[in-house]
């Protein structure tokens, strides 16, 4: 057999806390379309960032050979000289320069000194006919349509000698039309002897364009599959997906009786102004009082899109539909009417937009509630003292004090502040965001305890999650999310890893 | 072993508390270092610096760049600029000389007029700022060009417009009265020490009560003997700098006026929910709307407040000149943000004191000051201010960076 056009060998990337890649293998051969599919955190990403460089050499261990020769990339620059592309989920175009422009960028052709903008033309246009596309190399990026920008992403990739093109989920944000034309362009490139490497979520695709689809599971090469050969079907990637146990790492529950409706959306659709595209397709939902509902989908399904809507709608969606607290019909023009009405919203990016890092715990702590501490105008502070230690406490919040500031907390302990905070507000309602989102097993274990506890006490939980176990192991009932609708709706026990993932990839 | 714990504990103490100077230093560094710039003028000049006459004289040249860097901490605080404040005071200074000069307006009148003025100009400079995301820096300065405009267009006809009412005047030239105590204290102005003694009281009381219901919430608190030499530094303090003013005409109404703004400020930042708003949306403005806080409700409050504090200084300083000037207010705003950026308020946003915006104020003007009586020259003046600004800077940058 030929020497691979690319072996990784036992790869480990390691970042504080989580080993990221964990012995990893990967090998592509010349001239093949190679999908790499795995679960949100499964190490796609940072494979290919060690691949491309920007996980630089020795940030790594293991080692790269590209046809047999062993490789030590410092940068973008040193794969991208290997001929290696990279086309990332987020595209990197400038929307105010032409398609030429962007093509060149970076690399533009000059004369001397001035850019030769006859000669860049004039390259642009047989670059664009290999990728098919049909535009003016004026045109500026932002008069193209989302399809069209993806294949000068790839056009400016192609410019240059490639021998091994990596696609991030480049059909993610595509319409079915624009997505059949990529891989309709993948194929083609793969006859002009281009080998790709494509990460994607929508195994229907995968199953189509593949010629050898490698899975990753927590970091680690779990299979590497020939599509021919070994017969694969849809079902069979997912149990390689997902196919862990869920022993041991969710606490019991006490008996709680579920009561009555707390919640319910009917017809709830939303339009982003920012994103130029619908992100909440006519979802109803129910939720009620003691009452874990568990929503499970991929990133980009509209699931936190979903509980900004509900909570107040910040990002100033367009929104029809109704919302209902406890039978009554609501409309919050901010989050501030949100939380009025006993909700409370625990975002999935604490450092981003969940607490405020510079300012200490007890400060972080009070902020949605001040006026529980305020008499005649004027916050009382020896309380708010007696309220930060009370959460920290209860919450096991691991801080030499809580006038320590908040950016230098460990994660699992500024999730704990960010719960403390909003269990303040002394909420009805609590929604949870990604709740164990890059924090350590055992302060999940306490989140989820803290989790059980609240309901037991009658509170009700939305918790977001691309964590299926998690879904699992907490929801009593969990909803399915995909591309802004809600796909399928089930008790928990009717569900599986498997029929969750089926109707997560089910675009 | 037990040994040796025993000895890596006690390390980890010593640690800490070197731990917690260095994180204070910044803090109080520029309160250290504006002693130090004092103590140096006062050298280098024979003591003139330190004369009454010259502390008096500092303090009313101050005021109305002073109340312009406490509104200039917010707006700076909560991630925006103010380039307007400075024509809008030149402005507002010569409405108010208009409106007693030539229309007979009284002065309980004009001032109050003023006032709401400034916030509504403060406000409407906010508008784009926060219903629109315009930069402010990009609407302020369109605003600082319309109210120069205004202020060419008012004073066109007159030029230099005298104010002859004497309470306005006394505004930014006059003193509190003193009492009728002839004998007693020759020299000395009375009121003022009298209101330094009760200030003295005041706090020495609020000091003691804070400390009562801190132990009676089971609280740690300070070491007797510290909480002792606490009290005794700043009533040292405020002795001191009334025994100051009173040897020359005591306390002025310019001084009045800044301290009323510092302690209604000071207020509003440290002790409400608003001034906890305000931090909120300087230190992550995301989080704080999805607190349940409306970040265009804090930035109009803050803008209408620097609106307001704009009036106040085009005010002071008019009445300061007895007259409007068309040249009134060139280059407050500079002045004002360089104050509130030696006192330690970050461009990032969150962080940044009223108290420490006034000691960048008097360090700045203490330079000003020293180096006139020291007969330097003023390009030499200019230079060693923007050194002094973008040390205190770098300071302040590598010392937040240490922690």
């Amino acid at each position: 057999m030929d020497i691979p056009i690319l072996e990784m060998i036992s790869i480990t990337k390691e970042f504080p806390g989580v080993k990221a890649l964990d012995n990893v293998t990967f090998s592509v051969r010349k001239g093949e379309v190679h999908c790499l599919v795995g679960e949100n955190g499964a190490g796609k990403s940072t494979l290919m960032k060690v691949l491309s460089g920007v996980h630089p050499f020795g940030t790594y261990s293991g080692e790269i050979f590209i046809e047999g020769e062993l490789q030590k990339f410092n940068g973008i620059r040193d794969s991208e000289h290997a001929g290696i592309a990279i086309i990332y989920q987020e595209l990197a175009l400038i929307p105010e320069l032409s398609v030429y422009e962007n093509i060149f960028l970076g690399n533009e052709v000059t004369n001397g000194l001035v850019i030769d903008s006859n000669e860049s033309i004039s390259q642009a246009i047989d670059i664009l006919k290999k990728v098919g596309l049909d535009v003016n190399p004026l045109t500026k990026i932002k008069n193209l349509g989302v399809g069209k920008q993806q294949l000068v992403e790839i056009a400016k990739a192609l410019k240059k000698e490639v021998r091994i093109l990596i696609m991030d989920e480049p059909t993610a944000a595509l319409n079915e039309t624009d997505s059949d034309n990529l891989l309709q362009l993948i194929r083609g490139l793969k006859e002009q002897g281009v080998t790709c490497i494509l990460i994607s979520h929508k195994l229907r695709e995968v199953m189509e364009i593949a010629d050898t689809i490698t899975v990753l599971r927590d970091g680690k090469t779990v299979t590497t599959l020939d599509v021919q050969e070994d017969k694969v079907t849809e079902p069979v990637l997912i149990k390689h997906m997902v196919g862990r146990s869920i022993d041991n790492i969710f606490p019991k529950r006490g008996n709680v009786n579920i009561g009555e409706e707390v919640l319910r959306l009917e017809d709830w659709s939303g339009f982003s102004y920012a994103l130029g595209r619908d992100i909440l397709k006519n979802v109803n939902i129910s939720v009620h009082a003691g009452e874990i509902v568990g929503i499970a989908g991929l990133m980009g399904s509209g699931r936190t899109e979903l509980a900004k809507s509900i909570f107040g709608n910040p990002d100033h969606y367009r929104l029809s539909g109704k919302v209902f607290i406890k039978g009554v019909e609501q409309k919050f023009r901010n989050p501030h009417d949100a939380i009025k009405s006993s909700m409370a919203y625990v975002t999935e990016d604490r450092k981003g937009n969940g607490l405020i890092l510079i300012d200490d715990v007890k400060h972080n702590i009070s902020l949605a509630n001040l006026q529980e501490i305020t008499a005649g105008g004027v916050i009382n502070e020896n309380e708010e003292i007696l309220v930060a230690n009370k959460y920290r406490s209860e919450l096991n919040i691991k801080t030499p004090s809580i006038q320590q500031k908040v950016r230098n907390l460990s994660g699992g302990n500024q999730q704990k502040v960010s719960l403390g905070k909003w269990l303040f507000v002394k909420p009805g309602i609590m929604i949870l965001d990604e709740p164990t989102r890059g924090i350590d097993v055992g302060a999940k274990y306490e989140i989820y305890t803290i989790m059980n506890s609240l309901v037991e006490q009658g509170m009700s939980i939305i918790m977001i999650s691309s964590e299926l176990p998690e879904i699992l192991g907490m929801s009593d009932r969990v909803y399915v999310m995909s591309a802004g609708k809600i796909n399928g709706e089930m008790p928990v026990e009717e569900a599986s890893q498997e029929s969750i993932m089926a109707l997560a990839v089910d675009y | 072993m037990e040994d040796l714990k025993q000895k890596t504990s006690e390390a980890d103490r010593e640690k800490s508390l070197l731990d917690i100077m260095k994180s204070n230093i910044s803090e109080y560094f520029m309160f250290i270092a504006l002693i130090v710039i004092m103590i140096f003028f006062s050298v280098t000049t024979d003591g003139v610096f330190i004369s009454s006459r010259n502390i008096s004289n500092l303090i009313n040249q101050m005021g109305y760049i002073a109340v312009l860097a406490v509104g200039m901490t917010l707006i700076i605080v909560i991630r925006h600029i103010e380039l307007s404040v400075g024509y809008l005071a030149g402005f507002l200074g010569a409405f108010s000389a208009i409106a007693l000069t030539f229309w007979g307006w009284p002065i309980y009148a004009v001032i109050p007029a003023v006032m709401i003025l400034g916030i509504l100009a403060g406000m409407l400079t906010a508008t784009p700022v926060a219903k629109l995301g315009v930069p402010a820096f990009v609407s302020t300065m369109a605003a600082g060009l319309i109210f120069r405009g205004a202020l060419l267009l008012v004073t066109m006809g007159t030029g230099t417009i005298v104010i002859r009412d004497t309470v306005f005047n006394a505004i930014g030239n006059g003193f509190i009265p003193d009492l009728p105590l002839g004998g007693f204290l020759p020299g000395k102005h009375k009121l003022t020490l009298i209101i330094g003694l009760t200030g003295i009281i005041v706090s020495i009381y609020s000091a003691i009560k804070s400390r009562r219901t801190k132990l009676s919430y089971n609280f740690q608190v300070p070491s007797f003997g510290l909480f002792i030499a606490q009290l005794v530094l700043i009533s040292g303090l405020i002795g001191y700098i009334s025994w100051i003013l009173s040897g020359y005409n005591g306390i002025s109404w310019s001084l009045v006026i800044l301290l009323l703004v510092v302690a209604v400020f000071q207020f509003i930042t440290t002790k409400t929910p608003l001034g906890r708003h305000i931090y909120a949306v300087g230190g992550n403005p995301e989080a704080a709307e999805l607190s349940g806080i409306s970040v265009s409700k804090i930035t109009y409050i803050v803008f209408a407040a620097m609106g307001m504090l704009s009036s106040l200084s085009g005010i002071m300083y008019a009445s300061r000149l007895r007259s409007a000037t068309t040249t009134a207010g060139l280059g407050f705003e500079t002045d004002a943000i360089a104050a509130a950026f030696v006192g330690g308020v970050s461009a990032a946003g969150g962080v940044g004191t009223i108290t420490g915006s006034i000691i960048g104020a008097l360090v700045m003007m203490s330079l000003t000051s020293g180096m006139n009586l020291m007969n330097i020259d003023i390009s030499i003046q200019y230079i060693v201010r923007g050194a002094v600004l973008v040390l205190a800077v770098v300071f302040d940058r590598i010392t937040r960076r240490r922690q």
